[in-house]
């Protein structure tokens, strides 16, 4: 008796699962035909939730919407959760029609088929500096342009300088600025911050320090990659840079340079208006190579791409928005208010002229390099996993530089 | 139950009637009819329950299971063609080297943190039961740490413990002990978070076991004095054993949540350094989500072990509690 209900209960039970799928798929297809009938309204996803309605980056948009003649429904989002969305919305085949992304993400989103590359939706990329394109770039083909582009260099505080008696101009390379480092705390004042957090903004701001060693990222436990994580290790034996850098996102190492205890502080383009409310002077310095020279820094910045439609009819009328975003005008207003450098060279002439402190971020971007480059593509998330955890190894005092790059190169193979 | 559900040979019954009497009188024809319609009423009633939990809880169930037996790259996600490759997930998540760490976090930081929690929580319980001024104040005051968004506390802790800048050092420093790298030695780490979340676990265990010695009537405490039983004696004869019933469900009901902690781990260390603090529950969302390229499989594999370990433990729960009550 208890199992013939029981039965009829698990019926009961199936059927409904089969009517709700069934209603979910049904549901799936209304949406995208609401889409397609509703055509004068363009998707637009963004990584900038810091901006609301009404400032100039949303003003921007709807103006290109207009010249294009159609409405752009923009949505912004935490720069973190962007990719998994894309990917989410692509599985439901309700991708966004113009996507801004991070640009090591794009070579992600390029391999799971979500975007349309430049031969299809024709988007004009020859003004961009090659160096910045690459972030976007896998097997010869090109997914998106760059909206603007940031990397990393050295914010050094003058008055904390001063007093150790460091010339700046001396640091040249990284025997000179662990020397200036050594000054610093002489003088008891802190030396670096950095951000060394397990998370991909970890293997970011270890990146500079690792090319500028002159490793590859597709030998991880060579002796220049161990050269350089020993160089972070040794500043925090010594006291240099303080522990907690290992748990430092660059927003909280950003933090500990503004206090004004620190002499030199590794951080972005994008911080340039907060260090002019930080209250002391600050100078801008590349980062040195090992052995003198700029290392090259990674890019940072995102990429305008357009993702794959059902509706292919949607692509001229994206690719019209999306050359609007990045034409010469726009993109000098767009990476003003973003504090960006321009991805091409006519814009970044212009940003110079207008303000001369840009320079050296401009040089800065010049020589900087895409972290998917080099045709890594989707091999770069798992190589930059193993290395931000190798940095935490090390410093942590868990794994010795040398152990702690081998096992990375191990787990990457 | 029994009386609702009728013999299995009565509908031919009603059948062989209805061809027996020619016109059959209404009011007993309703009567048999009655309790069918109280049927369908009844499965009514069941629909929306059936239909929330099949959308919400079986349907991702399956989903999940699902991804944990497929091999998901980012394209095979988003083409939804991914082949199925039986338990090479858990293979993979097996061979994993994290594998054995992150089972030693989980075990230890779930033992240690149900273990204090329920320690403190009964002693703070039996604390409170005597009625003092101010009481009701106090114990409100405990449950502050429950009240507040998981954000809020976690942020606050991973400032406190800042090995730099962070209260607790400059505590010890005051004191004469060297700083300790709460959240960013491997050998202290997962003590940090295992503190955080004891912290946070208390009240939960003080506000159930607290209500459970409400229940205990106290002519039982005045029996045992009367005998001679002192405080000591009353506590293990007398509160501990009445208080099984509410200690299982508490602690079962801490093993679950604290199992799938993940939000204190995040913020504080994110698992780290080098998985120096990573359990299960970060692991799977690290595979999933914190990578550039996510690793849907082995991340809901992970998923799954977590789920079952939960499952396990609440079969051993209901199992020992039939138990109780037969004897």
């Amino acid at each position: 008796m208890h199992s013939s209900s029981r039965r009829r209960l698990t019926a009961v039970a199936l059927s409904t699962v089969v009517a709700v799928t069934g209603a979910a798929c049904s549901s799936g297809a209304g949406s995208t035909d609401t889409k397609g009938s509703d055509s004068g309204t363009y998707t637009l996803w963004d990584p900038y939730p810091q901006f609301a309605k009404g400032s100039a980056w949303v003003k921007l948009l709807d103006a290109c919407g207009a010249e294009a003649g159609v409405k752009i429904k923009r949505t912004g989002y935490d720069t973190s959760d962007l990719a998994n969305k894309a990917l989410l919305a692509a599985q439901q085949d309700n991708s966004a029609d113009i996507l801004i992304v991070d640009n090591p993400v794009v070579s992600t989103l390029a391999e799971a088929g979500v975007l349309t590359t430049t031969d299809d939706n024709k988007l004009d990329t020859s003004k961009v500096d090659p160096n910045l394109l690459a972030a976007g770039q896998s097997d010869g083909k090109t997914y998106g342009t760059p909206i603007g582009a940031n990397t990393l260099a050295l914010y050094y505080n003058k008055k904390i300088l001063k007093e150790a008696g460091v010339d700046v101009a001396s640091v040249k390379d990284w025997t000179s600025l662990t020397a200036a480092l050594a000054k610093v705390k002489a003088a008891g004042k802190k030396g670096i911050t950095f951000s060394a957090i397990g998370t991909e903004e970890g293997s970011f701001q270890f990146l500079p320090w690792f090319w500028g060693a002159g490793a590859q990222l597709t030998e991880l436990d060579s002796a220049q990659a161990v050269a350089a994580l020993s160089l972070w290790k040794d500043w925090l034996k010594e006291g240099y840079a303080p522990n907690s850098v290992i748990n430092n996102t660059q927003t909280t190492s950003w933090q500990e340079f503004a206090g004004g205890d620190y002499a030199f502080a590794e951080n972005g383009t994008w911080q340039l208006a907060n260090a002019k409310k930080a209250g002391f002077e600050y100078g801008v310095l590349p980062i040195p190579g090992a052995d003198g020279g700029s290392a090259a820094a990674p890019t940072g910045g995102e990429f305008v791409t357009l993702p794959t439609q059902g509706d292919t009819g949607r692509y001229a009328t994206s690719q019209k928005l999306a050359t609007c975003l990045t034409s010469t005008q726009n993109l000098y207003d767009t990476d003003t208010t973003l504090s960006y450098v321009a991805p091409t060279g006519e814009v970044q002439a212009q940003q110079v002229a207008a303000n001369a402190e840009l320079k050296p971020w401009v040089e800065a971007v010049k020589a900087a390099k895409g972290r998917t480059s080099d045709d890594l593509g989707t091999r770069y998330p798992k190589i930059s996993e193993q290395l931000w955890k190798a940095v935490q190894s090390a410093l942590s005092g868990a794994k010795s530089p040398k152990d702690a790059l081998t096992s990375a190169q191990a787990a990457v193979k | 139950m029994k009386q609702t559900i009728h013999p299995p040979d009565h509908p031919s019954a009603h059948v062989r009637n209805g061809a027996a009497i020619a016109a059959p009188p209404p009011a007993p024809a309703r009567a048999r009819r009655r309790p069918a319609s109280e049927q369908w009423a009844a499965w009514a009633f069941l629909t929306p329950v059936t239909l929330y939990l099949a959308l919400f809880y079986a349907y991702p169930l399956y989903r999940n299971l699902d991804l944990s037996l497929r091999d998901y790259t980012v394209r095979s996600f988003v083409q939804g063609n991914a082949p199925f490759t039986g338990i090479e997930n858990y293979r993979t998540v097996f061979d994993d080297p994290t594998f054995a760490p992150a089972l030693l976090h989980t075990a230890l930081f779930t033992a240690v943190c149900l273990l204090f929690q329920y320690v403190i929580g009964l002693a703070l319980a039996v604390f409170f039961t005597q009625h003092f001024r101010l009481s009701a104040t106090l114990r409100a005051l405990f449950l502050v740490p429950w009240l507040l968004p998981l954000i809020v506390s976690a942020s606050t802790w991973s400032w406190m413990l800042n090995s730099e800048s962070g209260v607790v050092n400059a505590a010890l420093h005051a004191l004469g002990i060297a700083p300790v790298n709460w959240l960013t030695s491997p050998s202290w780490s997962l003590t940090s978070v295992i503190i955080a979340n004891i912290w946070i676990g208390v009240p939960f265990n003080l506000v159930v076991l607290h209500s459970g010695l409400q229940s205990i009537p106290a002519s039982l405490y005045e029996a045992a004095a009367l005998d001679g039983a002192n405080a000591w004696q009353r506590f293990w004869r007398v509160t501990f054993p009445l208080l099984r019933p509410v200690s299982a469900i508490t602690l079962l009901l801490g093993l679950i949540y604290t199992l799938k902690v993940f939000d204190i781990i995040w913020i504080m260390t994110k698992g780290g350094p080098a998985d120096a603090s990573t359990t299960f529950a970060t692991w799977s969302y690290q595979l999933g989500f914190g990578n550039l390229l996510p690793a849907f499989g082995p991340g809901a594999a992970v998923g799954n072990l977590l789920v079952v370990a939960a499952l396990v433990f609440g079969l051993i729960y209901l199992k020992v509690q039939r138990k109780q009550a037969l004897s």
